[in-house]
């Protein structure tokens, strides 16, 4: 099926729109030109989804194809399993990503492990869609950053996209792989803009994306952080600083190869997520590239830049002081190229 | 098509006969707090719509009837109180401190919560007021624990849970119903169903009327009735708290009721008609009850709008309070996440 569709086409210039507008449009189109496309979650129909990512779907293809539940979670993640089982190709939306927690039977223990314990004979191709993170002052239960949960899961594909741009073309590769992904979607990264081709394109699975290159350093970053990491990286050529950022794109599986070249080439790696540190994606990235033939070329310590080891906060600034700021990534890679670890 | 609210009206004669054992100084007392909540929640939008606080709120204006009449109905302070989303009422209600709620709204470090948690998670613990969910049911099973802990210390208190109908569809519902059924815990399941749960009519969520009939299905006794009636609700829960105290396990209330706002800060509404909420705002239960205190001889017009206008001046107090606490100090942020 993805055979298709363009990979990796250029993005018209001119053409901007928001995140939100690029996963509306590619859920559109891949509805119109695929019948067993479906789409289930909690107030996805003519509330249009709490960040209006489906608004309007619904009156374009009817209630039994954007499809709101009752609030049960755990029930409309297994419709996904098993009509994904049977021939269909759900798409769920996790109205919140922090909902998940009550949904992890039906993804960890079944969709996860449904094709390798019945031999590689059966398949659950859906897409679970999560808005997730914080900086909305939606409070420790409506504020999570939960991904590195399924990275643990063998079985479950994990994407992250880090703009419009990507989540069009990720969620497309998403929709025809075969199996269960997570897809996660930054909540502040909804409203943000860059220019998207207006066909349906995919952006493989696995590939890292090299979203600026630079000499002095590699950040690894996800999501809104490879935007925040960006603009930390123009703030600090200012300083004739120049970062190399790197977008894995997917977190489950990894692309470790264009990860391992960027650090030969840098010798230095600082690791950005919004998830908590302590168990976090990061870590991850590190013992690989410790493990990997970058490690004989690295000038400095792997150092991680995630969100503070606490809940969220609701007050605005507190809530601002747990995550990274691009002001916070500006000082960790100054300090790392400047050697002070 | 009889009004759901009023189709489990309370019988006239019987709201006599509750109006007098509660007497004049309750009367006002309820009609006071109603009011209150009522400021509390149009000053909550006001002060959001002037971007002073930041985050989604869940306004529960219109339902002001269902939380007095049912926090004075059970033993606030001594009971429990597991709250929701949609609870400042709730809060008030309980007897919380006003200021340190509105504080709480305005994310401040005199806050309930330090600014921590904001107006889904404000919790009085002192009081027993174990906070507010943002998790939809996800009081249920605490409530299981908390009526079991009440079983093994032996106490006659009761623990109160509050959800809303669109909580009553989460597998948490199911079981904790099941389970305080089986060990006859004593937890009150209050159940406002307002018809909605975000955009999600009753009539679409579930095949059946009453939320209160998912009872039977565990063994435990039901009542629906007007949760725009602060006799009837009072009414029901006091009956639902003597069943439970007596040792009889676990009570479902359902309370007929009708949120007037949009679920949170950013909905448009389309999921419901002008005229349905036209035809509960008639059954306003401010005014309602009002008007009973005054046919009662309890009350004067003139006391009522005193009555309004000190309740409002409360709200603003709060704010005042509110604006002039400390923000919390950044330093602090990573206090209170272990003991
Ligand atoms: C587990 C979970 N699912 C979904 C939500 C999002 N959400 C918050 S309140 C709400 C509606 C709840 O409806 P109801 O229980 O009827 O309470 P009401 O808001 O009507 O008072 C939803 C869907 C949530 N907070 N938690
Ligand atoms: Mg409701």
């Amino acid at each position: 099926m993805l055979e298709k569709f363009p990979v990796n086409p250029p993005a018209p210039e001119g053409r901007v729109i928001t995140c939100v507008e690029a996963l509306r449009e590619g859920l559109r189109q891949l509805m119109e030109q695929d019948p067993s496309i479906f789409l289930i979650g909690e107030d996805i129909g003519v509330y249009g989804g709490a960040f209006g990512v489906t608004a309007g779907l619904v009156d374009q293809f009817g209630e039994e194809r954007v499809r709101d539940t009752p609030i049960s979670e755990a029930a409309l993640t297994g419709a996904c399993v098993g009509s994904a089982l049977t021939g269909m190709h759900p798409i769920g939306e996790m109205q919140f990503s922090d909902f998940v927690v009550l949904a992890m039977e039906q993804l960890v223990m079944q969709a996860a492990k449904i094709r390798f314990m019945f031999g590689g004979k059966a398949s659950v191709p859906m897409v679970m869609r999560l808005a997730a993170g914080s900086g909305t002052g939606a409070a420790a239960q409506h504020s999570e950053n939960l991904e590195n949960w399924f990275v643990h899961v063998p079985g479950l594909k994990v994407v992250m996209p880090s703009n419009a741009y990507e989540a069009k073309g990720l969620l497309v590769s998403a929709v025809y792989d075969g199996n269960p992904v997570m897809f996660f979607e930054n909540k502040l990264m909804y409203k943000t803009s860059c220019a998207v081709p207006e066909e349906l394109y995919s952006i493989p699975l696995g590939k890292a994306n090299v979203a600026r290159a630079g000499k002095d350093l590699t950040i690894v970053a996800t999501s809104i952080m490879v935007q925040r990491s960006l603009e930390a990286a123009r703030q600090l050529a200012a300083e004739g600083i120049e970062l190399e950022v790197v977008d894995p794109r997917t977190l489950n599986p990894l692309d470790d190869e264009t990860l391992v070249n960027s650090v030969i080439k840098t010798g230095k790696l600082l690791i950005v997520h919004e998830a908590v540190q302590t168990g976090g994606f990061g870590g991850e990235v590190a013992a690989r590239i410790a493990a990997s033939p970058a490690f004989g070329y690295l000038e400095a310590p792997i150092r991680r830049l995630g969100g503070k080891d606490m809940p969220i906060p609701y007050n605005r600034n507190l809530e601002k002081h747990a995550v990274p700021q691009v002001e916070d990534i500006v000082e960790e890679a100054r300090k790392l190229v400047r050697g002070a670890y | 098509m009889i009004h759901p609210s009023q189709e489990y009206a309370l019988d006239p004669k019987r709201a006599k006969q509750v109006l007098k054992e509660l007497g004049p100084e309750t009367g006002r007392k309820f009609l006071e707090t109603m009011y209150t909540i009522r400021a509390f929640e149009e000053k909550a939008e006001e002060l959001y719509g002037l971007g002073k606080v930041h985050g989604t709120m869940h306004l529960s204006i219109g339902q002001e009837a269902s939380a007095v009449g049912t926090s004075n109905a059970v033993r606030k302070g001594y009971d429990y109180l597991l709250n929701h989303h949609r609870g400042h009422g709730h809060c008030i209600a309980w007897g919380s401190d006003i200021d340190r709620m509105m504080a709480e709204f305005m994310g401040k470090e005199t806050g309930f919560c330090r600014g921590r948690g904001g107006s889904m998670h404000i919790a009085d613990i002192e009081n027993n007021n174990l906070g507010a969910q943002g998790i939809v049911a996800g009081s249920l099973p605490i409530s299981v624990g908390v009526g079991l802990s009440i079983k093994l210390r032996q106490t006659d208190q009761i623990c109160l849970v509050i959800f809303g109908d669109g909580g009553s569809n989460e597998g948490a519902f199911h079981e904790s119903l099941n389970m305080a059924s089986i060990w006859k815990l004593p937890v009150l399941f209050l159940c406002e169903n307002n018809q909605y749960g975000m955009s999600m009519s009753v009539k679409r969520s579930m095949n059946i009327e009453n939320i209160a009939d998912r009872g039977a299905s565990y063994g435990i006794p039901s009542r629906i009735y007007d949760g725009n009636d602060v006799l009837a609700v009072y009414d029901a829960v006091k009956w639902a708290a003597d069943t439970i105290r007596s040792g009889k396990g676990p009570v479902l209330l359902e309370a007929k009721t009708y949120r007037w706002r949009g679920h949170s800060k950013s909905d448009r509404q389309l999921y419901r008609t002008r005229e349905e909420l036209k035809e509960w705002q008639a059954l306003d239960p401010i005014p309602r009850f009002a008007a009973r205190l005054v046919e009662a001889g309890y009350l004067k017009d003139s006391d009522v709008e005193t009555i309004r206008a000190g309740a409002y001046q409360t709200i603003e107090n709060a704010v005042a309070y509110a604006e002039a606490s400390p923000e919390p100090d950044v330093a602090t942020l990573m206090e209170g996440i272990y003991a």
